[in-house]
């Protein structure tokens, strides 16, 4: 129990750190790669649970950020002064669930309230991954792989397929998000650091409710499904129901994590829905160690943070499938195992392995 | 596990002291290009004609006497790495301006970053969103759609053609296409009687050009930049579908030339004077320099054939290059009022006339109509 | 008609997909790769050999290529998981297509027709057909037909079926398991090869091409049923024609779209495809 929330605590504080090693270097701007981190940290510490206290892989997780993504910007651009006659618009108006905004050259529009369109993307993709959860999940192996990324594989299309979305284009100028206490989710240089602890404070606040849960009987139950599943169902735990309410909660952690970012961006566009994304996030919960969020959360830090400075240039996609392939060849329960503290107190030089990982 | 927050911390921290600040001397130019990814078409020659042009620029010299330094991005095509590049660049690396992105859906999205961070952005994506309305830092260097289209409409009058037939890509580009030739057709009196998307990685279209087909077009408008292109007027063809065919300015690359053969014979296309420039006349304005262009990509990249795609990257780097020398300075503002100011600048696109609300320069000259004959570009 | 030439190479990579999964029980995510390495491989080489010379180095590289994925990646591992294997292939898959990048660049190439121009066409009954067709869908049945001959009438093609049918009891038998396995990626690398040389006329090839191939392959594969080569080639031709009768209903832009979803239903309606058998599926191990 204790160790669970000081866990949490030095990963607060590292977060800080961060913060104030930036300030004191005089380089605030890395803290933007940094908050777009911490999205798809967030995206990632879901899919984690999933792949690995369920046992379950996901490869089309990008699908739901996208869904989450897509449909907030959609709502909060896409001008409705057009169909003011319709007796919902004025309705959600009269509740003061539109706003009026003027964009960069002084047209007004009139848009839904970022908070609605965030409740209708996130609840969309909930109820997306029920309906597409209860059948996939039935399946095992490869048929689940391919399942999941055709699922994948679908958004994507559909993102590039239709006009509304703005096809190969995606969507600009989406409006930043506004939060109480004058706080807003924007890429504005002037709300740097706020954007920083409020996207970080997010994924702790994630990270505490995975991690109670895992602690709880639920977690229990998951862990049981994942060793054995057909005993696990034998001693009567509803292995499917579990499962299925796993994959709900990994894809309601990435569609938040999607409209957050693409507030944060003021824009998506059809590659965050694209298979290699989806890939992408399944390598590094694998090299964070498959059933280890601490794990999944540092690899996130880390390879997201370099790949969104550019730091591996044209090798970009090259370095995600290297690390897939030496990390399933080599280590196939992740760097950074879940019981690595154990096996480092029981090495006396412990410190090689943790090298290796950062 | 809080050793891994140590090393990652001093990784930070060693990462923000490998940027110390630059010599005051250089003049920074970032570029976000699609190198790879869907886009690479686009970024990869974007990418190799910069190269090419700060290394000879370099050589003779620099820009006012300083060096110029080049930092390219790669985005692969994703707005989010594009977003998170401008960000870097203008706020980090503080570069003077940014040459890119490929694409029109990365170059809207770090419009208001642009705006924002006063930095110039010359973007070699084509939407004529990017420059309508005028963003005041905001530039663009190829034709506008709306220009190729009306260079084709006025070409189908010539012949008598008003029933057309449009196929076109799923791309930001197909699509820009699509909606000017909807927009225009009546205007010109013109009647799609077909109008079929398809897949950019699309490597049949028998079935959609079967379509056209029987709704008894009299000519075939292709929008897009990807192999299809060719495709289509091979599956055209191989069904007997004879009316003619026209192509966008994406056409503009031998290799869809060759890859279509024999079928290519007869289609015509809008398209910048880069690919017939030893046939343009001697004192053509802009003859010296696209041959020029032409000569040095090709021993650059070891005997590739330069495309329309480099040449907006080129065009990009020599109006902020004139426009430096112009101002006399590196102070942006100064420059990017010098951008406004510049008259006949010679390019491979055309001749740029830049004007306060004129941020792209070309006009429909800048095009000339086109025709594949014997398998070589001839001008029509 | 145009569904008949997607319908062949479906129907090629598919085949590819049984091999190996026939030999070791693994689905090769990175079998489109395959086919993009032969038509490119192909096209370099047909700038200094003649075109049958070009196409043959392709086919025998690219089996070089399945080799040595096998011995270097897939041989060493003892009894990996199915998670294990398909994110290795993946991860594979991911590596051939960006060292394509880096070798061969981002411009799209092909071949010259094997016979005639790109507007020849021969009229069928009322359609017309390029040659190029006729040459992929010959040299699929072909292909078809030798690899049945293999299976069923050589020594070594019934040593790999044994090998599938029962590992250990094969082993015990005395035949050498590993290289039956290693066997099985050469000629599903050489199937996909000869694939990538025959189409890339029509189709092009480009270092980001195999991908979609491996998908729609896949697709073919289950709607075939897992393993059996024979009702690919059927299931190929079903989702081909399918595919391009759907844009006189839909935009083209969803096609890819429809054929995943086909591919969904059939996985949650009946997995062991639309010709197998539900029994013979639930032997088989996932």
């Amino acid at each position: 129990m204790a160790r669970r929330y000081s866990m949490v605590a030095a990963f607060a504080g590292l977060v800080v750190a961060i913060q104030v090693a930036t300030y004191l270097a005089g380089a605030p701007y890395h803290l933007t790669q940094l908050t777009m981190t911490a999205y798809y940290s967030l995206l990632i510490v879901g899919l984690c649970m999933l792949i690995g206290y369920a046992g379950q892989i996901s490869l089309g997780h990008a699908g739901f950020f996208a869904i989450g993504g897509y449909v907030s910007a959609f709502l909060t651009t896409h001008d409705l002064a057009a169909h003011k006659g319709l007796r919902l618009v004025a309705l959600l108006q009269k509740a003061g669930m539109l706003l009026e905004r003027s964009d960069l050259y002084g047209g007004s529009h009139l848009v839904v309230h970022p908070w609605l369109a965030c409740a209708a993307a996130v609840l969309l993709a909930v109820v997306i991954a029920y309906v597409v959860g209860g059948p996939v999940l039935k399946l095992r192996g490869h048929y689940l792989a391919m399942a999941t990324l055709g699922f994948g594989i679908i958004i994507y299309r559909v993102a590039l397929g239709t006009e509304l979305l703005g096809a190969a284009d995606g969507i600009s100028e989406v409006p930043g998000f506004p939060l109480p206490f004058g706080l807003i989710i924007s890429g504005n240089a002037s709300v740097r650091v706020s954007n920083y602890y409020l996207a970080w404070g997010l994924v702790i606040l994630g990270m505490v409710l995975l991690l109670n849960l895992i602690q709880s009987r639920v977690g229990r139950a998951l862990s049981a499904v994942h060793g054995a599943e057909d005993a696990a169902g034998a001693i009567g735990i509803p292995t499917a129901r579990y499962k299925l309410n796993t994959f709900v909660l990994s894809a309601a952690f990435a569609s938040v994590a999607g409209v957050f970012l693409t507030h944060y961006n003021g824009g998506i566009g059809p590659s965050e829905a694209s298979v290699m994304k989806s890939v992408r996030y399944v390598a590094i919960v694998a090299i964070g160690g498959m059933a280890n969020l601490w794990g999944a959360l540092l690899m996130s830090l880390v390879l997201n943070y370099l790949s969104l400075r550019g730091y591996f240039g044209t090798f970009d996609d090259a370095v995600f499938g290297v690390i897939l392939i030496l990390i399933m060849l080599f280590a196939p329960d992740g760097l950074l195992r879940r019981h690595i503290l154990a096996d480092l107190k029981r090495l006396a030089s412990g410190g090689a392995s943790d090298e290796e990982a950062a | 596990m809080r050793r891994v927050g140590t090393v990652i911390l001093g990784l930070l921290l060693a990462a923000a002291m490998a940027f110390p600040a630059a010599a005051a001397e250089t003049i920074k130019i970032g570029a976000i290009l699609s190198v790879t990814g869907p886009a690479s078409f686009l970024g990869a020659p974007e990418a190799k004609t910069l190269e090419m042009q700060v290394a000879d620029v370099n050589r003779k010299g620099g820009i006012l006497g300083r060096k110029v330094e080049l930092i390219v991005k790669d985005s692969g095509a994703s707005p989010e790495k594009a977003f998170s590049f401008a960000k870097q660049l203008i706020e980090e690396e503080k570069v003077f301006a940014i040459i890119g992105p490929s694409t029109s859906g990365e170059t809207m999205k770090i419009k208001g970053l642009a705006e924002e961070g006063k930095t110039i952005l010359m973007s070699c994506a084509a939407a004529e969103v990017i420059v309508n309305p005028v963003a005041k830092y905001v530039f663009k260097t190829p034709q506008k759609d709306s220009d190729a289209v009306i260079m084709i409409f006025q070409q189908m009058k010539k012949m008598k053609i008003s029933k057309i037939g449009v196929v076109s890509s799923n791309t930001g580009f197909g699509g820009a296409g699509k909606a000017q030739i909807e927009a225009l057709a009546p205007k010109h009196g013109i009647t799609i009687v077909a109008n079929e998307v398809y897949d950019k990685a699309a490597s049949d279209l028998t079935a959609e050009v079967t379509k056209l087909k029987a709704a008894n077009v009299e000519a075939v408008i292709n929008w897009s930049i990807e192999p299809a292109q060719a495709i289509v007027i091979k599956n055209a063809r191989q069904i007997g579908l004879k009316v003619p065919i026209f192509q966008s300015h994406g056409f503009g690359n031998i290799k869809y030339v060759d890859a279509a053969g024999e079928a290519a014979e007869g289609v015509m296309f809008p398209a910048g004077r880069l690919l017939v420039a030893d046939q343009l006349p001697k004192d053509h304005p802009q003859r010296a320099l696209l041959l020029q262009y032409k000569k040095d990509y090709q021993s650059y990249c070891q005997g590739e054939e330069c495309s329309t795609f480099g040449g907006h990257a080129f065009d990009a780097f020599i109006i902020l290059q004139k426009a430096i020398e112009k101002a006399g300075s590196t102070d942006k503002e100064k420059v990017r009022t010098a951008i406004e100011n510049l008259k006949g600048v010679v390019g491979t696109a055309g001749i740029f006339n830049f004007s306060p609300t004129d941020h792209n320069g070309l006009d429909i000259d800048a095009f000339v109509m086109l025709v594949v004959r014997n398998g070589k570009f001839t001008i029509l | 008609m145009a569904g008949v030439t997607y319908g062949t190479i479906y129907a090629i990579v598919a085949i590819g997909f049984n091999i190996i999964y026939n030999a070791t029980g693994i689905i090769n995510f990175a079998q489109g790769e395959f086919v993009m390495l032969g038509g490119m491989t192909a096209v370099t080489l047909s700038r200094f050999v003649p075109l049958p010379v070009a196409i043959l180095g392709a086919v025998v590289l690219t089996t070089i290529v399945g080799a040595v994925i096998e011995i270097v990646f897939i041989r060493w591992l003892h009894r990996p998981s199915v998670l294990r294997m398909v994110i290795i292939t993946i991860g594979i898959s991911i590596l051939i297509r960006e060292i394509a990048l880096h070798v061969w660049g981002e411009s799209v190439r092909s071949l010259p027709y094997f016979t005639g121009t790109s507007v020849t066409s021969i009229r069928l009954g009322g359609v017309y057909i390029s040659p190029q067709v006729l040459w992929a869908v010959g040299v699929g049945a072909v292909a078809v037909a030798l690899l049945s001959a293999f299976f069923n009438l050589t020594m070594l093609g019934r040593q790999m079926r044994a090998c599938s049918a029962n590992r250990d009891a094969a082993r015990l038998c005395g035949i050498n398991a590993g290289n039956m396995v290693t066997l099985s990626f050469m000629i599903s690398a050489a199937i996909g090869a000869i694939g990538g040389c025959v189409v890339c006329p029509i189709t092009y090839v480009h270092y980001d091409s195999g991908t979609p191939l491996a998908i729609k392959g896949f697709t073919v594969a289950i709607l075939g049923g897992l393993g059996n080569s024979t009702a690919a080639v059927g299931a190929g031709m079903i989702l081909g024609i399918l595919e391009s009768f759907s844009i006189w209903v839909l935009p083209a832009a969803y096609k890819e779209a429809i054929s995943i979803a086909i591919l969904l239903l059939i996985l949650f309606v009946r997995p062991s495809g639309i010709f197998g058998s539900a029994e013979a599926a639930r032997l088989k191990e996932f």
